[in-house]
């Protein structure tokens, strides 16, 4: 029987494999941040061991740093220690580092496919759950913690217990106005937040075929808030075009590029569990509640608790529309919006600035509202100062900031009041996540942006 | 890291359900650099409630954490074990948890263990009818028990007897060396390195 893509990548890296364990599992690429990664050093330095592999190492700043002023120091004591312990730990370690001010400092994200770094077939890990978001290559990614951040410093392997597979198979066309952000809110509340769980997620079909590089990593990124650790999508030519020319690109092109295209889930593969969604249905997808699972059409009302069956999904909606201060029956496009937020992991890539300034140009944001914008990487933010986008979002009243993990999960100054709702392109919406007692509604960058002119959650098509 | 066999302590019921890990430590509260002192910024949100369970006083010494089904969904954040940890939780029981916080739980010797979502409620109901009932979780036997209750729960022997002997995973990892040597020298030539910076 053939295999699916991702047993082939895992077969690939297993060191050591022996009955009863967990296979042994090589990483070909370690990604480190501020603040899943002092304990770890600490570990390191405690039991005398060093960085087996500094050249498969790469640390940024991204989580807790500020977005406004960034070559002063940080204000925040405690955001600083943390920063300034990362920055030392770089040194010690001969590990390489973008720090702000760097050009290619950003989030984790979005620098290694920046850089070409990350590539198909490879196995990468990060002490953060939406490391998923470089699945989009054909790799294996998944998110650690900070015990096993110390693991794989010391000996960059890890040992994994195999995940089954599932196929998630989207066909046919979006609409105009429709997103791959839409796709995965759509898969996530078809399936819900535990239903990926102990899988890694292939997505296939013609719909995620006609994605490009940008909108298959947000749906990667994802897959963790569908419960599963990995996400992943074959390589094709348009993996190899976005990767073809950036720093770190193969120089053995050819050879690399001929085993990316053995990177196919073979035609008698068989998934553990294979889910089929239709494309042409997809319409642009917000979420009502306090977890990622709770969306819904942006055309629909805010769902009845009644209406669900089981009681513990009674209980979570009845919670979740307490927390939110939403009214069941109230139709979602006219609920009053008060901080529009365009960036992260999720959505902080140039395509998702285009589209949302596509937008707004030469229009204003509604007079209750605020507006974030917040690139995803220092490159990112020059890429479209260069094409003039800044000064769209700025001429139509929104912010626009430096790089940083920023308001998607309120670590550095960026947070929401007690109260204070948003239109976020992040990928959380749990309670508190953007602030104590924020109120979030996840959304793609298009919805964002026709949001903010209107000042209710809207789809373009509503302008 | 300390040997987990046998746990005897008083519960809390936590009567939620997809409690993540947001709500378990917020992010504001990761800015220390040490595993220790997240116990300020365990559940921190719902702490300011009375009426939240950890409150009241009755709850005030429990050991092991009854939880509603998809615990520990979200962020990978080691800190929402150290928080738990931290606190003097020594168990989570819950019908299904999220994969990061299960493993991260593991191999900081804090014990996750899974019941059906049925005896979740039943468990509530002793506790709450009785605060000091004694709950016992016993790697050594797979099971969790009180009153006149035993619940048989899985985990697989390799993990189960890590925690038991107290092991450093990456000590073990060590051992194997020679594996990862040979593995790196047969690596594809072509795969990127972070180093030279290019």
């Amino acid at each position: 029987m053939g295999k699916t893509l991702a047993e082939k990548i895992w077969a690939e890296h297993v060191v050591r494999q022996a009955d009863g364990e967990p296979d042994l599992l090589y990483i070909d690429l370690h990604l480190i941040h501020e603040v899943t990664s002092p304990q770890a050093f600490d570990g390191l330095r405690l039991a005398g061991r060093t960085v087996r592999r500094p050249d498969l190492t790469i640390a940024t700043e991204d989580h807790n740093v500020p977005t406004l002023d960034i070559l002063k120091p940080i204000a925040d004591p405690v955001s600083k220690l943390q920063v300034d312990t990362l920055r030392a730990n770089c040194k010690e370690f001969g590990i390489r580092l973008h720090s702000l001010g760097d050009i290619e400092q950003g989030i984790v994200h979005v620098v290694g496919p920046q850089l070409g770094i990350t590539q198909p077939g490879m196995t990468i890990v990060c002490g953060d759950s939406h490391t998923a978001t470089h699945g989009a290559f054909g790799a294996i990614a998944f998110g650690i913690g900070t015990s096993e951040v110390e693991h794989v410093l010391a000996t960059q392997t890890l040992p994994s217990t195999r995940p089954k597979t599932m196929a998630i198979n989207v066909e046919g066309t979006l609409k105009p106005g429709v997103t791959s952000k839409d796709i995965i809110l759509a898969i996530i509340a078809k399936i819900g937040t535990g239903g990926g769980q102990g899988y890694i997620i292939e997505y296939r079909g013609s719909a995620i075929r006609a994605l490009s590089m940008e909108s298959r990593m947000t749906v990667c990124n994802m897959s963790i808030e569908a419960g599963a650790r990995a996400g992943l999508i074959a390589p094709d030519e348009t993996t190899i075009a976005y990767i073809k020319g950036k720093p770190h690109a193969p120089e053995n092109w050819d050879e690399a590029v001929a085993y990316w295209k053995s990177l196919y889930t073979d035609s008698d593969a068989k998934f553990d569990i294979e889910i089929d969604l239709n494309a042409d249905e997809l319409e642009p997808f917000v979420t009502w509640g306090t977890n990622p699972g709770q969306g819904l059409p942006l055309n629909a009302k805010v769902p009845h608790p009644a209406d669900y069956a089981d009681p513990a999904t009674r209980a979570s909606a009845e919670r979740a529309l307490e927390y939110m201060g939403l009214t069941a029956g109230t139709p979602l496009k006219e609920i009053a919006i008060d901080t529009v937020f365009l960036g992260s992991c999720t959505n902080g890539r140039i395509e998702d600035l285009r589209s949302a300034a596509e937008i707004v140009k030469g229009k204003k944001i509604a007079s209750t509202l605020r507006m974030l914008v917040v690139p995803g990487s220092a490159r990112v933010r020059l890429e479209a100062e260069a094409e003039g986008l800044d000064k769209v979002f700025i001429d139509a009243g929104a912010e626009w900031r430096n790089a940083g993990c920023s308001m998607c999960l309120g670590m550095n100054p960026d947070q929401l009041a007690s109260g204070e709702r948003s239109a976020s392109t992040s990928n959380r919406n749990f309670e508190g996540r953007q602030g104590k007692g924020g109120r979030t509604h996840l959304v793609s960058p298009v919805v964002a942006a026709a949001t903010a002119l209107r000042g209710k959650l809207s789809s373009p098509a509503d302008l | 890291m300390e040997k987990f066999i046998k746990h005897t302590g008083t519960g809390v019921p936590l009567r939620r359900s997809n409690v993540d890990t947001d709500q378990i430590i917020p992010a504001v509260y990761l800015k220390r650099v040490t595993r220790s002192g997240f116990e300020d910024g365990l559940f921190a949100a719902w702490r300011n409630d009375p009426d939240f369970v950890l409150n009241k006083a009755e709850y005030k010494n429990g050991t092991v954490l009854v939880a509603g089904a998809d615990f520990g969904t979200g962020s990978s954040r080691e800190h929402a074990v150290w928080a738990l940890q931290n606190y003097g939780f020594k168990a989570v029981i819950s019908s299904r948890f999220a994969d990061i916080f299960r493993g991260n739980s593991l191999k900081g010797g804090l014990l996750t263990v899974i019941v059906a979502e049925a005896d979740v409620e039943a468990m509530w109901a002793a506790i709450e009818a009785d605060p000091a009932t004694a709950i016992t979780v016993d790697l050594d036997t797979r099971t969790v028990s009180y009153n006149a209750v035993s619940l048989p729960f899985t985990i697989d022997d390799y993990t189960r007897w890590r925690l038991m002997e107290g092991l450093d995973d990456i000590g073990l990892t060590l051992k194997q060396t020679d594996f990862i040597d040979t593995f790196e020298d047969k690596r594809r030539s072509y795969k990127p390195a972070t180093l030279p910076i290019r």
